[in-house]
């Protein structure tokens, strides 16, 4: 049987042309010359620190980098489209994301340069931290909204917190084969979650294809379930930001789950620790090329008139800047003392804990006593 | 009115979830068949009745989805109670508790607070299938971030489960299944000794039984035959797994000079031999044998037809404290 084709849905041709479509084009009217520029500009300052981050890699300041670059318009669309109040629980690769919920370039690469789990508290930013363990964070996102449910039961939603709150739950192509993709969708459905799925299909789980992942449309998973799901073109931005925007819309009105496939393209590998040329080709990697999310948006941008050649001149120097200060911060970054990771591992005392971190402290310290002694008798 | 009841130890952790229920809104139950039915052993019989179906939640059969909910609907500030069936089936959600729940608090530098307690009802001894006895603590004691505690008797049960609940840490709960309809006091307003904490249970001089869970009234037992060849047992009741209160256990054995450890988990690779290595650290010289473990064989939990044969009884306890007296110091 031949796997069903479903067209993404697509506002932005390749080439920089508007194409009109009567259900989506609507949302993208609403969207004002100044918040056009604000996508591109996220767009830019991801691709920007991502080549930065990957030479930082290169030259061993990183210990791992995982590349978004060519996914930046599918992450920039969707999260421009959802609330700041939302929840959103990412993987390890929602940079773009991560940047425009203010998250900084020094927080991003605290866990790439290992001196800290994690740089950012999640809820000051409504962003969870990064998961390593594929598809652990969707079901994390389906308690959270359990947990919006019942705040809504209880009528406890705070004040500052929007009363049609939803959740995001960020996943891969590859990710989608893990069972925990699967029960989150069937909490999801089962208790009408206010969930959005935003599945990127970036085509390669490192070396492995999505047609190894599914057999139909990842989109189609969604029917499966009980729930709508939207195929969309993740490399226009146009159409990431309507097809979330209208989908986040519905979810919040009680509408339950939804599904976006996000069809785009990772351009660079899967972390700078594998090597694509490996496992795919360069024709495809060129077919790609040609599809480029930022030059897309970015001629359109110039021939609609929406922006000019000294914005995009103004874009290219603040993150030259933004280059020059993320090398700067992660060369200074300092590490977690390990005396902090002994506190965290609970949060009420615990005798082992306590134990072994005294034993170090002591330990450490006769160290310390000898070099005293060493230094005294030189 | 007194405030002391007589129950069984199901219906103690049923009065101690009752009670966190309705003492703090946020207060959750999940897991599968916990409502209408009120569980395969019934202990949350009727709370989903009292409470709606919104606080007492029938889940999907999942149980990964069951503790990875509960994680996410802790971070909201909840503090979900989650029901695992049966010790066997803890592994599906293996991965959400070692990887996820463990290390929450700890990822996120302190920053976000997983108080999820998962209830496991563990251990052997009810003649069931495959999957339906085993003990599996030492691969959770090993996982740093996860607190272990075992009640053994109605009393801790109740007070054990409520401290639980409140901990802002991840705790396991290992219920011990076929002591659910052990009978004992309950005090309902005094609270039992701090759940993380051993406890010396019966008082001896020749030897000392430290165990915990289903093998205390067993290890009771031993000590009350044991008296009839006039060696004078000391029980001490574990409680709890992580922390561990070696002090406690030290202490008892330091002072009797002979321990044995029983479980009904497997001796190699087993809190047992944890607790020997800590309490030699501790008592070497004072110990007069070696620190002796009586447990489950290196085989998976066998077919119930051979439990009698696979688990420690009073006899095995007795085997070892015989064997811990046969011990001579070399001069």
């Amino acid at each position: 049987m031949q796997p069903e084709e479903v067209q993404p849905v697509q506002l932005l041709t390749p080439e920089g042309k508007l194409a009109e479509n009567e259900v989506y084009s609507p949302f993208i009217a609403e969207l004002g010359a100044e918040q056009l520029r604000e996508l591109y500009r996220y767009m830019a300052m991801e691709r920007r620190l991502d080549a930065e981050a990957t030479s930082l890699q290169r030259q061993g300041q990183l210990a791992l980098w995982a590349p978004a670059l060519g996914q930046e318009a599918a992450q920039v669309g969707t999260i421009a489209a959802i609330k700041p109040s939302d929840m959103v629980f990412p993987t390890y690769r929602e940079h773009a994301m991560a940047l425009y919920r203010g998250i900084s370039p020094e927080e991003l690469l605290t866990m790439f340069r290992a001196t800290r789990h994690t740089g950012w508290d999640p809820r000051k930013h409504n962003f969870h931290i990064y998961t390593l363990v594929l598809a652990a964070q969707t079901l994390h996102a389906a308690g959270w909204a359990m947990g919006i449910n019942q705040d809504l039961r209880l009528g406890s939603l705070s004040r500052d917190r929007a009363e049609d709150e939803i959740v995001v739950a960020c996943i891969g192509d590859g990710a989608t084969s893990q069972g925990d993709a699967h029960e989150s969708m069937v909490f999801a459905a089962s208790y009408e979650l206010p969930l959005l799925y935003f599945i990127q299909n970036n085509h390669w789980a490192i070396s492995v294809p999505t047609r190894t992942q599914s057999r139909s449309p990842l989109v189609n998973r969604a029917t499966g379930y009980g729930f709508e799901g939207v195929r969309v073109d993740g490399n226009d931005v146009l159409a990431s930001y309507a097809v979330a925007a209208k989908l986040s819309a519905e979810i919040r009105a009680g509408a339950g789950p939804k599904l976006i496939e996000s069809v785009t393209y990772r351009m660079g590998a899967h972390t700078t620790a594998d090597d694509p040329t490996k496992y795919r080709s360069s024709e495809e990697e060129q077919l790609w090329k040609g599809r480029d999310p930022i030059a897309r948006y970015q001629t359109w941008l110039r021939a609609a008139g929406h922006a000019d050649e000294g914005f995009f001149a103004e874009v290219d120097a603040e993150y030259k800047d933004l280059a020059a200060d993320m090398r700067r911060s992660v060369l200074a970054m300092e590490s977690i003392d390990l005396e902090r990771v002994f506190d965290t591992v609970y949060s009420e005392p615990h005798r082992q804990v306590e134990t072994e971190k005294a034993w170090l402290k002591d330990y450490e310290a006769g160290f310390a006593e000898e070099q005293t002694e060493a230094g005294t008798a030189g | 009115m007194s405030a002391i009841k007589e129950m069984v130890m199901a219906k103690a952790i049923t009065a101690a979830l009752r009670d966190e229920l309705a003492a703090d809104e946020k207060t959750l139950l999940i897991g599968e068949d916990i409502g209408a039915l009120g569980g395969v052993f019934r202990v949350t019989e009727g709370l989903q009745a009292e409470f709606g179906t919104h606080r007492v939640i029938d889940s999907p059969l999942a149980e990964s989805g069951i503790v990875g909910t509960s994680i996410g609907m802790a971070m909201r500030g909840y503090r979900p109670v989650a029901e695992i069936q049966f010790d066997g089936f803890v592994f599906p959600a293996f991965n959400q508790i070692t990887t996820q729940l463990a290390k929450m608090h700890n990822r996120t530098d302190g920053r976000v607070k997983v108080p999820v307690t998962i209830r496991l009802p563990y251990g052997g001894h009810i003649g069931s299938i495959e999957h339906h006895s085993e003990s599996p603590e030492a691969l959770f004691a090993h996982t740093a971030g996860l607190r272990i505690v075992a009640p053994s008797n109605p009393q801790d049960a109740y007070w054990m489960t409520r401290q639980a609940i409140v901990s802002d840490d991840p705790v396991i709960i290992l219920e011990p299944k076929r002591r659910y309809w052990l009978k004992g006091k309950v005090d309902l307003e005094n609270p039992a000794p701090d759940a993380f904490r051993a406890q010396v249970i019966r008082e001896g001089t020749d030897a000392t039984i430290a165990t915990y869970g289903p093998l205390v009234p067993v290890a009771l037992a031993a000590a009350e035959a044991a008296r009839a060849e006039d060696r004078s047992i000391e029980v001490v009741d574990i409680r709890s797994i992580s922390p561990l209160d070696d002090e406690t256990i030290a202490r008892s054995a330091a002072k009797t000079q002979r321990l044995i450890v029983a479980h009904e988990a497997p001796t190699f690779g087993g809190i047992g031999g944890e607790i020997a290595a800590r309490v030699a650290e501790r008592a070497h010289h004072r110990l007069l044998s070696p620190v002796l473990r009586v447990g489950g064989f290196h085989m998976p939990y066998p077919p119930s037809s051979q439990e009698h044969r696979y688990l420690p009884d009073i006899d095995r306890m007795l085997e070892a404290v015989d064997r811990s007296f046969s011990y001579q110091r070399s001069a």
